[in-house]
């Protein structure tokens, strides 16, 4: 079976988070790059059915050349090919992302499963994988949790507010994944070299532009309250009873 | 018309979500001269009662055997071909796995862009000038205010956007069943099994979370977690570092790639406080911070702070609250 | 939370594992009221101490760092965080299989227990390496991994119980302000302190820092790349943070360690990537630490293949994952020594920066000692902040030799290597006539000085010099230097020493303030040059230098080139505060020419009317002579054992100098001779000492053979320490050693270690070792020689002795003990 998995750079950020000057963007001079943890678990299960099934496992991004490192990290984790679609702009909206993946598919070999991760750890549209199985035709499931594969149909776990539900696809079919499908694992340095070596196919991207526009980022405003030290080490405990007691949380 | 759609629980009843959606919809509406259209799947049931209230004119009822048990994305072709008939100028719903996808699957098929995350929906001062929106960005921490230009506007949003009200404007509502024509031979994902989770507290609605970190150091250690929780009502959760070194299972992590929590307190035990995780607990109404570190960004975050090592502070607090308690 | 004091005897900043370790021996050495602040939280404030890879390797070449380091192992060690696991350095070429023989001498030479051992025996000790590609290795034993996290936990303890600090994390400093060149005061987000002392130990924002108080602090943050791989279930099963040795992989430039369950991978391979103080993240900002950069993988591959053919065994297994990377930052300076003493900029404002895990602890004791006592145990001369020329602070030239230097980091380094980077900033102006010369540029502070000139090459073959046949010997090497100094001896040489520091002292206060910071009488006739040691409190060499006096308040003070800097800042805080001396750095406004040899009184005639006979113009003697129109100060002195004169003249008049005395010296023979007949071949010779080799803190002018014959009256700085030793006998002496001429021509070249003929290291009874300070050829003798000191038993003519050099033994012959030199012993050849 071939699997291939979008992924995105976004900025792995620390504990706050700076803003470019002009404030549309993140500031990323001291900051690294990396694909969500939801991505990270897609690519280990494309990599895991690729293996399990003798088939193959692709990465695909949308992003600039910077965004190869992405997809040659996911190669260091096991993925065997590569793709990047030119983006039109920094940060495509999630109307030319889709189809930029949407316009790339043709060129690419008839993959049995496209993986997407829920939703990209920055800007978070949640929304590309709906869009390219809208424009495929193809079946989708979003918020999986499981993945069964077996002769061309494919068995999804979602995870909802009271549940699991299991969906019945048949091949090919779109699926968003959600962290908690796999422990991924790291990436090797076989696999880095390996990943270092292989090539990245590039492909043109759309000329669309969306009707989403970023104006400006900003902090959300946070009610800092002083924090109140109900003490330290075990001696804290009778304070903390009594917080819990006024929370109506025990008598 | 300001569309909406609204999605019911198990027993039927409007979730709160979409409570807030048809609040915000009512808003949008006011303001722009309009009425408020409702969509949502299958039978009418007490709908129309409980939304008479809300401010909702027409309630329109997506019906087609593929709906009862197709993913999302089949309600995303219905509504698309509902909204291509009505030509609302905006369409609402609450931002959620399901909703989320229908609507990304009908903004796809429309050609029309999507909003997810909304926390404010500002139109054009004039028709057919783009509009503003305050969305969400990575977990939440981060507010993206972005032009929406489109005809019509699919916006989600987040929970505690708006707070529901019931308004006086009561008339009939009218319900209209709406029949897509949805192609039986077309590739689709079938629901073929529901599990119920294990009835008893959810990390998601439960008034107390017990969240546990690096400082908690093995699996074994959230046993005096698993007993406060018990003690105070709450259940367990925990930070990525203890998902990824295999001591608690994903579905107890807290965090932007995990659960997003509000309870009325979240007791933070040996949890530092990243970005990652912070966006999973900052909606809940107070926080217990229990860490050696007195910077941890979660304790200068938190409302009450213990300076100490979680396993010499929590079996203190659990030994105080049976005493109590007399037990 | 404590209250934050608005005064303190001292302030230091940066609670990494040097701040640390300072705060804790002030306290131990009786200061108060010491104030700690950092601006990251504790104990982990986020500099380079949280990341390091925290192993220390006792052997170094320089005597200084292994002392430090050695120091810094007994700290650790006392305070229980440091776990010996030995360390073995491979060799895969047969470069490095020498440099291993050279670390081996090193290693014998400071008495560190160590072995050269096979590749086998690497894989016996270390079971999942591969030995295949190893052609030798060093072993050892007390290589150790520290915590330096819980060891400053540790001293802020103890420092804490004396009563003696207050610590205060989160405190970030704003401001240093200075009154008349003097701390006064730091101010911070917490608070204003009055203070006289700001310790400066903030590693990679140390420049910042310094900046804020006027200062520089020369160095630049820069990436050293680190790796773990795991899990591996060999290193799991140990249940140990490190059970096995690190090995440092030293042709590729990196090392591999064991780290609990993980190969921990570091590299000195990669391109240089340096970062600006200001542009490194705050704690919030950064994802992991402000030091742990974001990793950029591109960088370490070549690494990831090197390491894999030692470890593949361990490291090529599917489980095996990279689980953390990261670009870590450490601090380069343009030498690759550390910052430390006061800034020669801001009194009271010293800098403990630019130190390795391995060094801090020392380097807490060292600068405690420095700032109590005015001179630490271990001499700090390579160390010491002061030591460089302004164009050598500057951002642009730290950066080009942090670049430089960065891959040298496990390179093989010849004593006598060159920097290749922003050369040039200083020049003579004599240059353009070297430059037409072929002259062979070496750097000292920033001088471009001829080592030797290539247009001398005739001379080899006409007087018969030989060649070096070992590619090592002759390095950074010529036999032109032979040549040139066997027709200095044979007629006329001229030398470039416009390198030479100069500073005028004058005023009402001159000739005590001199009085004070000399051991010779400085009372001396107007005209008279006279030599003299400059020693510290403790009575050990701090500078030896020459003074000219020029009037009865007026005095010229002429020093080497590579010291200038530290003896300028010396001579500058020693200023009298009421203003009676003024102190005035000439060494831009005048150049040197050096004129010697038997003929060089017929040039100097023959370019001047004034008499220059030795009746009208006697050896030691200073005054102005015309030469033509050109005013030159000339005083008749020589470091290379002839007749002759240092002409100083006004700077812009320098190649007009050079051209007359060229043109006066062509009928007798004039060569122009370079640094390499200078300061070795004819100085050896002689048996004059150099500053730093054989001249240092742990030696005073007893030892060393330069004690003057009566003790002046006035008081003077180590005066105590001076006549207490002269009042007993040395415990060591320097002595001049031949090389014999079984040595099969081999040239050791300084730093090896002197051995009794049974092959026994060779102690004073202080501990001091016995290693050559000097080293070079002797052409005029024929022969090589050293210079060590040996303690008295050894220290007698004719005892025949070892010097272990590159593997190889040689025997060496005590020559002369003490000060009389080899060479024309009478000095006949100079008056």
């Amino acid at each position: 079976m071939d699997v291939l998995v979008c992924i995105k750079r976004v900025p792995a950020v620390g504990a706050s988070i700076q803003l470019s000057a002009d404030a549309t963007a993140v500031d990323t001079r001291h900051l690294g790059f990396t694909i969500g943890p939801h991505e990270e678990c897609a690519v280990e299960e494309a990599v895991r059915i690729a293996d399990r099934t003798g088939g193959s496992a692709g990465v695909l991004t949308v992003g600039p050349p910077e965004a190869d490192e992405q997809l040659r990290y996911a190669m260091s984790m096991g993925a065997d090919h590569a793709v990047r679609v030119e983006a039109p702009v920094a940060d495509p909206d999630p109307e030319v992302t889709a189809a930029a993946v949407v316009g790339a598919l043709p060129d690419l070999r008839p993959y049995d499963l496209v993986l997407f991760g829920e939703a990209s750890a920055d800007a978070g549209h949640a929304q590309v994988g709906f869009r390219v199985a809208a424009a495929l035709g193809r079946p989708v499931v979003g918020g999986v949790k499981g993945i069964e594969v077996d002769e061309g149909r494919v068995r999804l776990e979602r995870h909802v507010p009271d549940g699991v539900e299991v969906h019945e696809a048949p091949l090919p079919a779109v699926a968003a994944v959600l962290e908690g499908l796999n422990l991924p694992r790291y990436p090797t340095i076989k696999g880095r070299l390996r990943a270092k070596k292989a090539p990245v196919r590039v492909l043109d991207g759309p000329a669309v532009t969306g009707g989403l526009r970023t104006l400006r980022l900003r902090h959300r405003p946070e009610a800092r309250a002083e924090t109140v030290v109900l003490g330290r080490g075990a001696a804290a405990a009778p304070a903390v009873a009594d917080v819990l007691a006024e929370l109506g949380m025990v008598r | 018309m300001v569309l909406a759609m609204i999605e019911r629980d198990g027993e039927g009843v409007l979730t709160a979500a979409s409570a807030e959606v048809l609040a915000a919809a009512r808003d949008l509406a006011d303001s722009l001269g309009g009425s408020v259209g409702a969509v949502a799947v299958g039978d009418p049931g007490d709908l129309p009662d409980d939304l008479v209230k809300r401010g909702v004119s027409t309630l329109h009822l997506l019906r087609h055997e593929l709906l009862a048990d197709s993913e999302a994305a089949t309600v995303g072709e219905a509504l698309a071909q509902l909204v291509a008939a009505e030509r609302p100028v905006a369409v609402l719903a609450a931002a959620g796995d399901a909703s989320t996808e229908a609507m990304a699957g009908a903004a796809a098929r429309l050609g029309v862009p999507l909003a997810t995350a909304c926390t404010a929906i500002r139109p054009g001062i004039r028709p057919g000038q783009p509009w503003e929106v305050t969305r969400e960005r990575a977990g939440g921490i981060l507010l993206e205010d972005a032009e929406l230009d489109a005809p019509i506007r699919f916006c989600t949003l987040g929970t505690g956007t708006r707070t529901p009200t019931e308004t006086a404007a009561a008339a009939d509502v009218t319900v209209r069943a709406f029949v897509p024509e949805l192609d039986a031979t077309v590739p689709r994902a079938r629901l073929i099994e529901r599990r119920a989770r294990a009835s008893g507290m959810t990390l998601a609605t439960a008034p107390v979370v017990v969240s546990g970190g690096r400082g908690v150091g093995s699996a074994e250690g959230y046993a005096v977690l698993e007993e406060l929780a018990g003690l105070v009502g709450g259940a367990v959760g925990c930070s990525r570092v203890a998902t990824n070194n295999g001591w608690r299972p994903h579905a107890d992590q807290v965090g932007l790639t995990g659960t997003r929590v509000s309870p009325d307190l979240y007791i933070a035990c040996g949890i530092s406080g990243a970005t990652q995780h912070w966006v999973g607990c900052m909606n809940a109404r107070s926080i217990l911070a229990v860490n050696t570190d007195p910077e941890a960004p979660m304790v200068s975050r938190a409302t009450w702070a213990v300076i100490g090592d979680v396993h010499e502070v929590l079996p203190a607090v659990v030994e105080e609250l049976r005493r109590r308690s007399g037990g | 939370m404590t209250t934050f004091p608005d005064r303190a005897q001292v302030v230091v900043i940066g609670a990494g594992i040097v701040g640390n370790a300072v705060v804790h021996h002030l306290a131990r050495l009786g200061w108060r009221e010491i104030l700690l602040v950092d601006k990251g939280p504790l104990p982990d404030p986020g500099g380079s101490t949280g990341h390091a890879s925290n192993f220390i390797f006792p052997v170094d070449h320089s005597r200084e760092i292994t002392l430090l380091t050695g120091d810094s192992a007994r700290q650790y060690a006392e305070l229980g965080t440091l776990t010996t696991c030995g360390g073995i350095e491979v060799a895969r070429t047969p470069e490095r299989v020498q440099e291993l023989d050279r670390r081996m001498s090193s290693a014998t030479a400071w008495g560190i227990d160590a072995e050269l051992i096979s590749p086998a025996e690497v894989a016996d000790k270390v079971p999942f390496l591969d030995p295949s590609p190893l052609l030798g290795a060093f072993w050892t034993p007390s290589v150790a991994v520290v915590d330096p996290l819980r060891a400053g936990e540790l001293m802020r303890e103890r420092a804490t119980a004396a009563g003696a600090l207050t610590v205060s994390a989160l405190t970030e400093v704003l401001a240093v302000d200075t009154e008349d060149g003097r701390v006064r005061r730091v101010r911070t987000d917490r608070g204003d302190v009055e203070t006289e002392y700001v310790v400066v130990a903030c590693g990679v924002w140390s420049p910042r820092i310094a900046a804020l108080a006027g200062a520089t602090i020369p160095l630049t943050p820069a990436v050293h790349q680190m790796i773990d791989v795991g899990p591996i279930a060999e290193l799991a099963e140990t249940g140990r943070e490190i059970a096995f040795p690190i090995i440092r992989d030293m042709d590729p430039f990196m090392y591999e360690r064991q780290s609990g369950a993980d190969l921990e991978i570091g590299s000195y391979a990669h391109r240089p990537i340096l970062c600006d103080p200001d542009d490194i993240p705050s704690n919030a900002a950064a994802a992991l630490s402000p030091t742990q950069l974001p990793f950029t993988a591109d960088d370490f591959d070549p690494q990831m293949e090197a390491a894999l053919e030692l470890f593949a065994g361990i490291l090529d297994r599917p489980d095996a994952g990279i689980r953390h990377a990261i670009n870590g930052l450490l601090s380069l300076t343009p030498d690759g020594h550390p910052l430390l003493g006061e800034t020669p900029e801001v009194a009271g404002l010293w800098s403990a920066a630019a130190v390795w895990i391995k060094e801090g602890p020392g380097v807490g004791r060292l600068i405690a000692e420095w700032m109590t006592a005015g001179v630490p145990e271990i001499d700090p001369h390579a160390a010491d902040v002061a030591r460089f020329a302004p164009h050598e602070r500057t951002r642009r030239h730290v950066r080009a030799r942090a670049a430089e230097g960065y891959n040298k980091t496990y390179g093989i380094i010849h004593p006598r290597e060159q920097w290749s980077s922003d050369r040039g900033a200083r020049r003579s102006p004599f240059s353009p006539r070297e430059e037409a010369l072929g002259a062979e540029f070496f750097e000292v502070a920033g001088w471009e000085r001829p080592q030797w000139y290539r247009a001398n090459e005739p001379l080899v073959a006409e007087l018969g010099v030989e060649d070096r046949p070992h590619e090592w010997d002759a390095r950074w090497w010529s036999p032109i230097i032979n040549a040139e100094h066997l027709a200095m001896r044979r007629g006329v040489a001229m030398i470039d020493l416009s390198a030479f520091a100069q500073f005028d002292v004058s005023g009402p206060g001159a000739l005590a303030y001199l009085q004070h910071l000399t051991v010779a009488q400085m009372d001396r006739p107007v005209g008279r040059v006279i030599y003299t040691p400059v020693l510290g409190p403790d009575g050990g060499f701090r500078s030896d230098l020459t003074v000219v006096r020029l009037g009865q308040s007026h005095f010229r003070v002429v020093t080497g080139g590579s010291d200038g800097a530290r003896d300028l800042h010396w001579f500058t805080r020693h200023l009298p505060a009421d203003g009676s001396v003024a102190l005035a750095d000439l060494t831009s406004a005048v150049c040197t020419l050096g004129v010697w040899g038997p003929r060089a009184r017929d040039v100097l005639a023959a370019v001047t009317d004034d008499d220059v006979s030795d009746a009208a113009f006697r050896f030691g003697t200073a005054r102005t002579v015309m030469v033509g129109s050109i005013p030159v100060l000339a005083l008749r002195l020589s470091y290379v054992g002839e007749l002759g004169w240092e002409l100083h003249a006004p700077t812009e008049c320098g190649l007009r100098l050079w051209d007359e005395i060229a043109a006066a010296g062509q009928e007798h023979g004039i060569v122009p001779a370079g640094i390499g007949v200078y300061g070795t071949t004819a100085r050896i010779e002689k048996g004059y000492r150099l500053m730093g080799h054989e001249l240092d803190g742990e030696h005073g002018p007893v030892e060393a053979g330069l004690a003057l014959p009566g003790l002046k009256a006035a008081d003077f700085v180590g005066k105590a320490a001076y006549t207490k030793a002269r009042e007993g006998e040395p415990e060591a002496t320097l002595c001049t050693l031949t090389l014999d001429a079984s040595a099969h021509r081999r040239y050791p070249q300084g730093g090896e270690p002197v051995l009794t003929v049974d092959g026994a290291r060779i102690t004073d009874r202080r501990g001091r070792p016995s290693y050559v300070t000097s080293a070079g050829a002797a052409p005029s003798l024929g022969t090589h020689l050293l210079m060590a000191y040996l303690p008295p038993w050894h220290a007698v003519e004719g005892t025949g002795l070892l010097v272990e050099y590159l593997g190889e033994r040689y025997p060496v012959t005590v020559a002369r003990v003490g000060r009389m030199p080899l060479f024309d012993p009478d000095d006949a050849r100079m008056r």
